[in-house]
Parts: C-alpha cells; structure tokens; sequence
C-alpha cells in the first residue's frame, strides 16, 4: 500500500502523484487511468477522496472523463507541455525558499547549481 | 442525513456512558467514531444498530426512528466473537442469508475469495484474523444503507488489518452505503476516513472532514484528537 504524508490533504498528493507519473512518462497521453474503485484499493484511500482528485485533475483538463468508459490522460500537447513546465517551476520554487530561507543568495544558487551540474554533481550523479 | 442523535443520553447502572449527544452525519462517507476506551464509542454504535435504547433523546437512521426493526436498514459487526463455532463459512453465509433478505450471497463468494478465506473451513478451525475477515464479509455482503463496524482491526496483525481495509474498499457502495467505524488504530485507516468524530467521556469533543483536518490543519487524525482532547 502507497503511503500518504498524513499532514496534508490526501486528494492533492495522490493528483501531484499522477501529474508526476504524466511527465515521467509512466501515464502516457490518452492512456486511461485506474478506475475510482481500483485507485482507491490500490492507494489504500477513500473512494470519494479519489473522485475527488479525478475532478481536481479534469478541471486542470490534464484528464478527461468519458461518460461510461473512464478517465484518461489528456492528449493535447500543450497541456501536457504545460504540466511539464508547472512541475518544474513547482521544483525549482520549493529549493529556492528553502535555499533562502537558509540564507543563500541568487548568484550562490545559480553558482551552486552550475557547479553541480558541470562537475561534483553530475560525477556523483552519475555513479 | 444519514444518522441524527437528538438530545441523547445514555445511562448504565449509576455510570453515564453518553452525555446529552447532537449529532447529524451524512450519507455516503466513511466515517470514524474515535476515543479512549470507556469513552462512549460502542455505546454510540449499539445505539445506531437499535441494541440499545437511549435514556433520553431521539437516534434516527435514514430518517425512521431507531427500533429493533432497524435491523433492516443496518448491518453490525460487533467487537465480540459471536460467530457460531461449528459452522464453516459457507454455512454461516447461507444462515445469514435466511436472516436478512438483503444478504448478496454473491458477494460474500466474491469477498471470501479476495480475503482468501476457506469457505469450508469451520469457525472453530479459524485464526483470529480470519474470522476477523469472515466478520467484514458477513457486514458488508448486506446491501444495507448503513453499515456499521466495531473495532474491526482490533487485535489483528498488520497484514491482516491490511487486507480487512482493502476488503472494506473494494466491496463497500458508497453510492448506496454509509460506513461508521469505531477504532484505535487510527493511522491504520485514517486515510480511508471522510470524517472523524472525536468522543471523550461520554461527549462529543470534535466531528470534522478529514482532508480539512489536513489542509487546513496541517495536522494527522492523532495530532488532532489530541488537540481536541486537550481544549476540554
């Protein structure tokens, strides 16, 4: 069973989980989602907490419902390229105010980020 | 609403067990009853399932008030081991069958099997845990608007309490059903729970939506019914 950070609304983790799995690749586009019942078996949650994500996603219209068949990952391209750029800003906006929050500068981050992509990082990285 | 408690009081010799109790919880949700022991949590089960009368106020069930009768209406698990110990599963399936019209035997063929239950296997010859998960499937195989589970976890293994709750969710029509489940093992099910009510000595000290408790909270079910616990 997947566990949930107990701390935050349920509903939400499981729709980043999924928008993850959408840019990853793991869901490609029009492919069809679990079904309610499945996901929540599956995920060990409430039946109504994943209806719940499924709305929340469909609202984002990166999944669509089609009455009596199911959900599934949308197929227009500039939604999905969209979601992709909204994860990484999400990504890059969390380590900044982490970064800040302990006192870095702009020029440390970008120099740090540099630094670790050029050479320890990507080294370690590539272990 | 699913279930209302209007003014209720519920007496046991000279010990008050619930305290002048209003309460409305709505239909189709998976809904926890969580407390101390001794805290009212069962009294407020039986009370639902018209084992018990109360002293004083009003209990209705999908709008009829409780009775005997409202056994129809209401599938229990009791906390006790009532099953008869010489029965196999198979036949206490076709026993319950001649008790409740509702009784889906399908559906109780199909749980046993998820369950990995033996329906040949006498009651006597079971583990605790599986007459744990025989008792899920005799409750939730009822097509009953209300369904009510009494410490349903309590004292089985992990992996056993994994299964009851994977059991619950695939088999439970929340379209049609209602699900009140009493329980210590909060972290075990707090992410299948709609709501919590909190129940301390006998009173009710906090009903909220769960996903509120998390996001507005930023709090677990334990973190909070501590906090609740605590204001009184």
């Amino acid at each position: 069973m997947e566990t949930f950070d107990a701390t935050q609304p349920i509903y939400w983790q499981l729709a980043q989980r999924i928008r993850r799995q959408i840019v990853r690749g793991d869901l490609k586009p029009g492919e069809k989602l679990p079904s309610v019942r499945e996901m929540a078996v599956e995920s060990g949650v409430n039946p109504n907490t994943v209806q719940r994500t499924y709305s929340e996603l469909e609202r984002m219209e990166i999944v669509e419902t089609r009455r009596g068949q199911g959900t599934f990952v949308t197929e227009q391209t500039h939604i999905l390229e969209q979601l992709r750029d909204q994860l990484k800003e999400e990504q890059i906006r969390r380590f900044v105010r982490d970064m800040e929050e302990m006192g870095y500068s702009n020029e440390e981050m970008i120099e740090g980020l540099k630094d670790f992509l050029t050479n320890d990082g990507q080294k370690e990285m590539d272990k | 609403m699913m279930i209302r408690f209007e003014g209720v009081k519920k007496t046991y010799l000279r010990h008050t067990a619930l305290h002048d109790i209003t309460l409305s919880l709505p239909q189709g949700k998976i809904i926890g009853i969580v407390g101390e022991n001794g805290s009212g949590k069962s009294t407020m089960l039986k009370l639902m399932a018209g084992l018990i009368r109360p002293g004083k106020g009003t209990v209705t069930v999908d709008g009829e008030p409780v009775n005997r009768l409202i056994s129809r209406k209401v599938a229990y698990l009791s906390e006790l081991d009532v099953l008869y110990p010489f029965y196999t599963a198979e036949e206490i399936v076709r026993f319950f069958a001649s008790q409740f019209d509702d009784m889906d035997i399908k559906k109780a063929h199909e749980m046993m099997q998820f369950l990995q239950l033996d329906p040949h296997k006498k009651i006597k010859h079971m583990s605790k845990g599986q007459r744990g998960r025989l008792k899920m499937v005799l409750a939730l195989s009822r097509q009953v608007p209300l369904v009510l589970l009494d410490e349903p976890l309590s004292g089985l293994d992990p992996m056993v309490r994994d299964s009851i709750v994977k059991g619950l969710l695939s088999f439970i029509d929340l379209e049609r059903q209602t699900v009140i489940i009493t329980t210590h093992e909060i972290q075990e099910v707090e992410a299948m729970l709609d709501m919590v009510v909190a129940v301390r000595e006998g009173r009710i000290v906090g009903v909220e939506d769960t996903e509120v408790i998390r996001e507005t909270e930023g709090l677990n079910i334990v973190s909070w019914m501590k906090k609740v616990y605590g204001g009184y």
